[in-house]
């Protein structure tokens, strides 16, 4: 079970949250071609490590925020501002 | 190879059992072969033996980062059948249920197929009227479907919850009757004794950690065994297909998800059937050795841990309740997690990769165990003449440029 500390509510179980995927995957122009269009809707770094993804607080305040996550040991390295650049790494 | 028969298992009481031959050698990697798979799970196994026996290659290796059958082959609930919407994936999948029809024999290893059936449930009027949508497309594409009433569930699997107060009330059902299960392990074990016995190096404890590219073309693999040199190369490795496909410079549609299962302590014969549940979001059957094996959705983030976390389980759990009250004092004995490859579209991707001479296969997700025989099919026909059989032609990685997805997110019954 992660404990995950909305920016908003202060650490919180995970059930109350709901991941929303990736973060920082940014909308190409409507002028792009096929091929980046299909790596804007499908395509994943899908590392084995840390991850940047949002997150929601959906039982909750409802808020969007980012986490920087690691997707072997699970452990939440940031949370940080739905809006703001990925930060430099906490170790 | 020794054939394996009855005559055999009584040759060998008469030392003890203490004279088996090893069911496959552990060589040393040679320094080139012809065609190299990456990745010893069901997947790349059955492609090394479809290579030898179809195609008639010669020197051929499995390259393992662990022990074979050790990766999701190892650690899934079984399930074969081919109840899939369509017209690709029904004749991909009921190519690979045929096969598994004649495995045993064609083997020479007892893989246990049991087609017990597999019954999905209705819990209300839409339910109903999908699967009869599903039924009707099935069988127009040649497969066996059946609609089950209440009264024939309630029958053919008395321990069920359907009564009306029933948390989730149950309508009926659709079924599969040739579907079944299947024991995982054998699967690894004979395509990888079967495959072995005709020259086949399979290489475990040898990860593959890069690959070198010469002018567009793969020219081998780097690996903690040292360089080995092929200029055709297949990928299987579930899980961790991103990130090979990250070394050798492309990304992929995939995100990686653990996807949970538990045994229970055996119990008496209770269920002669795989009840899978929509509504609870949890499936179960019963094994030979009488363990309910018991499975669910997949857990809500990314994750390369080979673990379920707990919440998912407890939902998984409740949901088994919901379904069969009788169970609520059945103690657990083992919980465990595989890492899935998940695709947007819940269709594999087996074929070309960018690079030339590389093939991949991936996307199996929480569903590829059915799929080994047609995949391994598949992938070894793509690597052999390069380009993809009749089978996978739809299933390339250019369907997610073209938009071409064949989305089967319904047809695994459990949102995964
Ligand atoms: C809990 C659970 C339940 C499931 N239930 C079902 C079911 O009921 N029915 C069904 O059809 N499917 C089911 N599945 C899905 C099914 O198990 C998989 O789709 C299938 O086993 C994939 O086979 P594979 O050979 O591609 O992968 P795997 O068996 O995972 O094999 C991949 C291998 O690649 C190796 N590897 C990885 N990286 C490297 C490297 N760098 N170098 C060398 N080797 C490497 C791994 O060690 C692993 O052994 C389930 C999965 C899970 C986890
Ligand atoms: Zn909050």
């Amino acid at each position: 079970m992660l404990n995950i500390e909305c920016p908003h509510c202060g650490a919180r179980p995970e059930h109350e949250f709901r991941c929303g995927g990736d973060a920082h995957v940014v909308r190409p122009p409507l002028s792009a071609s096929g091929e980046t269009w299909a790596e804007y809707l499908f395509g994943h770094d899908n590392p084995k490590g840390d991850q940047t993804e949002r997150w929601c607080h959906s039982f909750g305040c409802g808020l969007w925020f980012n986490v920087i996550r690691d997707t072997v040991s699970h452990e939440i390295r940031a949370v940080y501002p739905i809006t703001a650049q990925r930060p430099e790494q906490a170790a | 190879m020794s054939h394996y028969s009855a005559l055999s298992i009584a040759r060998n009481a008469l030392s003890g059992h203490s004279n088996w031959d090893p069911a496959w050698r552990s060589p040393e990697p040679a320094a080139a072969y012809d065609a190299i798979v990456i990745g010893g799970g069901g997947h790349g196994l059955a492609t090394a033996y479809y290579l030898v026996r179809v195609h008639g290659l010669v020197k051929v290796a499995v390259l393992e980062k662990g022990w074979i059958g050790g990766g999701n082959t190892g650690r899934n609930t079984t399930i074969i059948r081919s109840n899939y919407f369509y017209p690709e994936s029904a004749a991909f999948y009921e190519f690979s249920l045929k096969q598994y029809e004649r495995l045993s024999s064609e083997l020479n290893f007892n893989i246990m197929f049991s087609q017990r059936g597999v019954l999905v449930l209705g819990h209300s009027r839409h339910d109903m009227e999908m699967h009869r949508r599903s039924a009707n497309a099935m069988r127009l594409n040649g497969i066996d479907a059946d609609i089950l009433s209440r009264d024939e569930v309630a029958k053919l699997v008395p321990a069920l919850d359907c009564s009306p107060q029933a948390r989730f009330p149950i309508w009926g059902g659709m079924i599969q009757r040739r579907g079944g299960t299947a024991r995982h392990d054998a699967v690894a074990w004979g395509y990888a004794r079967a495959a072995d016995a005709r020259g086949v190096d399979i290489i475990q404890n040898c990860e593959v950690t890069g690959f070198t590219i010469h002018q567009g073309q793969v020219t081998g693999v780097e690996t903690t065994r040292g360089a080995i040199k092929s200029n055709r190369i297949g990928i299987a490795v579930a899980g961790h297909s991103s990130i090979l496909a990250a070394k050798a410079g492309f990304r992929l549609p995939v995100k990686s998800y653990a996807l949970q299962a538990m045994v229970s302590e055996p119990l008496k014969p209770v269920l002669d059937t795989v009840v899978l549940s929509p509504a609870t979001g949890t499936y179960l059957s019963q094994s030979d050795k009488g363990e309910l094996v018991i499975g669910g959705g997949l857990d809500l983030y990314a994750s390369y841990a080979q673990r379920g976390n707990l919440p998912v389980n407890e939902n998984t759990i409740t949901g088994m309740l919901a379904m069969f009250p009788t169970f609520s004092r059945v103690r657990m004995l083992r919980h465990w997690g595989g890492v899935c490859d998940v695709v947007h579209d819940s269709s594999p991707i087996i074929g070309k990769t960018p690079v030339q001479g590389l093939y991949l296969s991936c996307g199996w997700g929480t569903g590829g165990f059915k799929a080994i025989p047609a995949g391994g099919y598949c992938l070894a026909h793509t690597m052999a003449t390069g380009e993809p059989h009749e089978l996978n032609a739809a299933f390339g990685l250019d369907r997610f440029d073209t938009g071409a997805l064949i989305d089967e997110a319904a047809a695994a019954s459990i949102p995964h």
